[in-house]
């Protein structure tokens, strides 16, 4: 380093370096910031997305409490579909306790199960809408149902999202790129799958709780 | 800069990239800087336009303009300006400004080209996710404009796109048809790119810093962009989310803002239940940190250059982190202020009162630091030094109106008049200008190897600093006396027309302001080629790490090593140090020679 080189040609160090206080960053050499810079980026995006979702919940209780808000009756399919979710986020622990144990057979089958389970869950949400349309109601018959199309219409693209982050995660499973030591994109992609995950209950609570 | 030599200063040994990948297409972090600063530069001659346009309507109303009705044959009938196309140039300078100049130029622009220099990193955590940014960036700016093409013309609603006007669509004017369509989808664009931005600055600062960078001893720029990008992750979304319910009422014939028994132009709507100030409290839960987002970064820009050129430390570093960071925080709790007369209980207006009088404490703060910075300092006056000076006077004179405004009882007298336009353009829109200006005349030498003229740069300093003066503070006058936000003809009311000099000497005064700017335009872009080259790193003498690479600065930024950070970045005038400043990177502080 220039300024280095030049204080030590020049010698006698009159003055501490002020503000020195042993702390550093950490830069290429010794990263030791406590997370990765995919897990911090994973977690901002996350933040990103629930205040999202913040702002469309505030909307939800400030219109309801207008007086012309109508419930609509939510298809029993829901609940099923909150389960399916539910358990794809289960079959990642299944498949996060695999690659510990390096067992790339089991990443792959329960990596699989949990993208199954994630399609299925986009398919029965449509049949949800398929329902609905077939009781007449539409998108804008009331505001609980202009809500409700939103929210599980959002989330819905935001799962699809996680879908194609699988396909990442599963090519690197099926080329045995993910590791009991490297499996980074397995982590990070848990992550989203199991917030998006808590984004459907949550969202699911707010339009039960009309 | 020759290849070879990129080469020698370059870590990487990059197969030689062609003029595509290298100036367009390029995932360097000082490049997509670059190109955001200049497509913003583009924006803010286009908004400047508009602006000129108004002003030129609010001081002739009467005249007519044979050559504009040649431009623009639809919005110039006659000679005369139609009433909706001043209302879309209100709405489009509002827009494009705020986002697509401000927002763009200092988190876009000095974000991705100072953020790697200065905390000693190769480039962006994720440089191809900055790369996609800027180019999503350049989308938007191209659906916003052609906002200004389509038939039916720009969106009317001003740049809060207040519902139910903008939730009606075409009935509730021509440019909330298609324009308004645009408008939406420009936001929502924008809104992607500064996601991206915003967590690669964040993961980059946090986790990119060199050795020896401690937090608390980043310059204030890199604490101000941190911040920023914090603040822009949380409020973003929220107007995404606002922006999404409103494509919903105007496309899906769903009500979350359009109540019931509206009647637009004669026909009545056939919506139900929905709630227009809701767009309110969504739009300014996102508008008031936006603010911040514009004028965090302009204090940081401004607090490091006003400490290099008076040889001094900032006064109180650590007060100003920690002021920044209360304003941050307490932005998110005063949103309310913009809707006094929204028919909120008079209780709520007094939290929002309190909360927004708060927000006095840290930027007073802050400007008794930047006076501390400057008192008794023998100042060097160059160009980006009076530019900085120029940011505290403007921050000062529009922040002070601010406090008015924000009292409750009186914003309802206020309440969308001049007084209010001025004191917004003063100090969130005027202030981080010359912000960018000291940013732009500071760091050009590290961005293309050649100083921009210094005379030039005084004359516009001088002229824009008299200039923008002229222009914002008879405003104050105006509002007081009853001129409204938007008006389209002040000789309407007879109680306005006594005031219409003031009009006139405020367009000519922006005209005079507006040919300062071209003389910038002109200087900066001639300077890239013929401006006089800088054969050393650091012709400011600074301290940060920037100034220990060369100019222009190659790929990948340093040497074969990082530098290593042994001190903070404010060491001016150590007592008994040989020359005036301390670089970062030095372990020890030579003497002065014993003569």
């Amino acid at each position: 380093m220039a300024g280095i080189a030049q204080g030590q040609r020049r010698g006698s160090i009159i003055a501490p370096p002020s503000n020195y206080d042993g702390g550093g960053g950490q830069g290429e050499s010794s990263n030791s910031f406590p997370i990765s810079k995919k897990h911090l980026a994973t977690w901002l995006l996350l933040t990103a997305v629930a205040m999202l979702f913040a702002g469309l919940s505030s909307a939800y209780i400030v219109l309801r409490g207008v007086p012309e808000w109508q419930n609509i009756t939510m298809p029993r399919l829901v609940w099923a579909n909150t389960l399916v979710l539910f358990a794809s986020s289960v079959a990642i622990e299944f498949a996060r306790a695999s690659v510990r144990k390096n067992k790339t057979d089991g990443v792959k089958l329960w990596l699989s199960v949990s993208g199954i389970l994630g399609l299925t869950f986009l398919v029965g949400q449509l049949a949800v809408w398929r329902q609905l349309v077939q009781a007449g109601v539409y998108l804008q018959t009331t505001l609980h149902s202009s809500f409700f199309y939103v929210l599980t219409g959002l989330h819905a693209l935001h799962l699809a999202g996680g879908l194609i982050g699988l396909a990442v995660v599963l090519r690197k499973a099926f080329t045995n790129r993910l590791t009991a030591d490297s499996h980074e994109p397995l982590q990070v992609w848990g992550m989203y799958w199991h917030f998006m995950d808590f984004v459907w209950i949550y969202c699911f609570l707010l339009l039960l709780l009309a | 800069m020759t290849e070879t030599h990129s080469h020698q200063e370059g870590e990487h040994d990059h197969p030689k990239l062609g003029f595509w990948r290298k100036y367009v297409f390029s995932t360097d972090h000082k490049v997509i800087g670059i190109q955001y600063m200049v497509t913003a530069m583009a924006m803010a001659v286009i908004g400047g336009t508009l602006s000129l346009l108004m002003r030129l309507q609010l001081a002739w109303p009467d005249k007519t303009w044979p050559f504009l009705a040649k431009v623009f044959p639809l919005a110039f009938k006659g000679g005369h300006m139609a009433p909706d196309f001043y209302l879309s140039l209100v709405t489009m300078h509002g827009t494009i400004m705020v986002f697509f100049l401000f927002t763009a130029v200092l988190t876009g622009g000095f974000g991705n080209f100072l953020i790697p220099l200065q905390i000693g990193a190769r480039d962006m955590a994720f440089p191809f996710l900055n790369a996609l940014s800027y180019w999503i960036f350049l989308c938007s700016c191209i659906v916003i404009f052609s906002a200004l093409l389509v038939q039916g013309g720009a969106p009317l609603g001003g740049w809060t796109a207040y519902a139910p006007l903008s939730a009606l669509g075409e009935a509730a004017g021509p440019g909330q048809g298609t324009g308004m369509t645009l408008w939406i989808s420009a936001i929502a664009l924008f809104t992607a790119s500064g996601l991206m931005g915003g967590l690669n600055y964040i993961t980059t600062i946090l986790t990119m810093r060199t050795k020896g960078l401690s937090m608390m001893r980043l310059p204030l720029t890199q604490w101000a962009l941190l911040i920023t990008a914090v603040l822009g992750l949380l409020a973003f979304p929220v107007l995404l989310a606002a922006a999404i319910l409103l494509v919903f009422d105007r496309a899906g014939g769903t009500s979350f803002f359009i109540p019931g028994g509206i009647v637009m132009n004669n026909k009545l709507i056939e919506h139900t239940g929905g709630h227009p100030l809701l767009w309110q409290h969504l739009f300014w839960f996102f508008g008031h940190p936006e603010v911040y987002i514009v004028i965090l970064p302009a204090m940081g820009i401004a607090s490091d250059i006003l400490s290099t050129f008076c040889r001094k430390p900032v006064f109180s570093y650590k007060m100003m982190v920690y002021s920044m960071l209360s304003i941050a925080v307490l932005s998110f709790v005063v949103w309310g202020h913009h809707m006094f007369v929204s028919g909120m209980s008079p209780f709520l207006g007094s939290v929002f009162t309190i909360t927004t009088l708060l927000i006095a404490v840290p930027s007073a703060v802050k400007t008794f630091n930047w006076l501390g910075t400057v008192w008794g300092a023998r100042i060097r006056f160059t160009a980006p030094a009076l530019f900085s000076i120029g940011f505290v006077s403007l921050f000062v004179s529009g922040g002070l109106s601010g406090i008015f405004l924000g009292t409750s009882a009186l914003d309802i007298q206020l309440q969308d008049t001049y007084f209010v336009v001025a004191h917004f353009h003063l100090v969130m829109a005027i202030a981080p200008l010359f912000a960018a200006y000291a940013g732009l005349y500071y760091w050009f030498p590290k961005m293309f190897g050649r100083m921009m003229s210094e005379t030039a740069g005084k004359i516009h300093f001088w002229m824009s600093f008299i200039g923008v003066y002229c222009v914002f503070f008879p405003m104050h006058i105006l509002g007081i006396g009853g001129q409204m936000r938007r008006i389209y003809d002040p000789m309407n009311y007879v109680f306005l027309q006594p005031q219409q000099p003031i009009n006139v000497f405020i367009s000519v005064s922006a005209f005079i302001l507006a040919s300062a700017q071209i003389l910038f335009l002109v200087n900066f872009f001639v300077s890239i080629w013929a401006g006089k080259r800088v054969t050393e790193n650091n012709p400011w003498e600074a301290t940060t790490l920037e100034w220990e690479t060369p100019c222009p600065t190659g790929h990948g930024n340093f040497g074969p090593e990082l530098p290593v950070v042994h001190r903070w970045a404010f060491d001016y005038s150590v007592p008994g140090a040989a020359e005036d400043f301390v670089p970062q990177t030095a372990a020890s502080v030579p003497a002065v020679k014993q003569v």
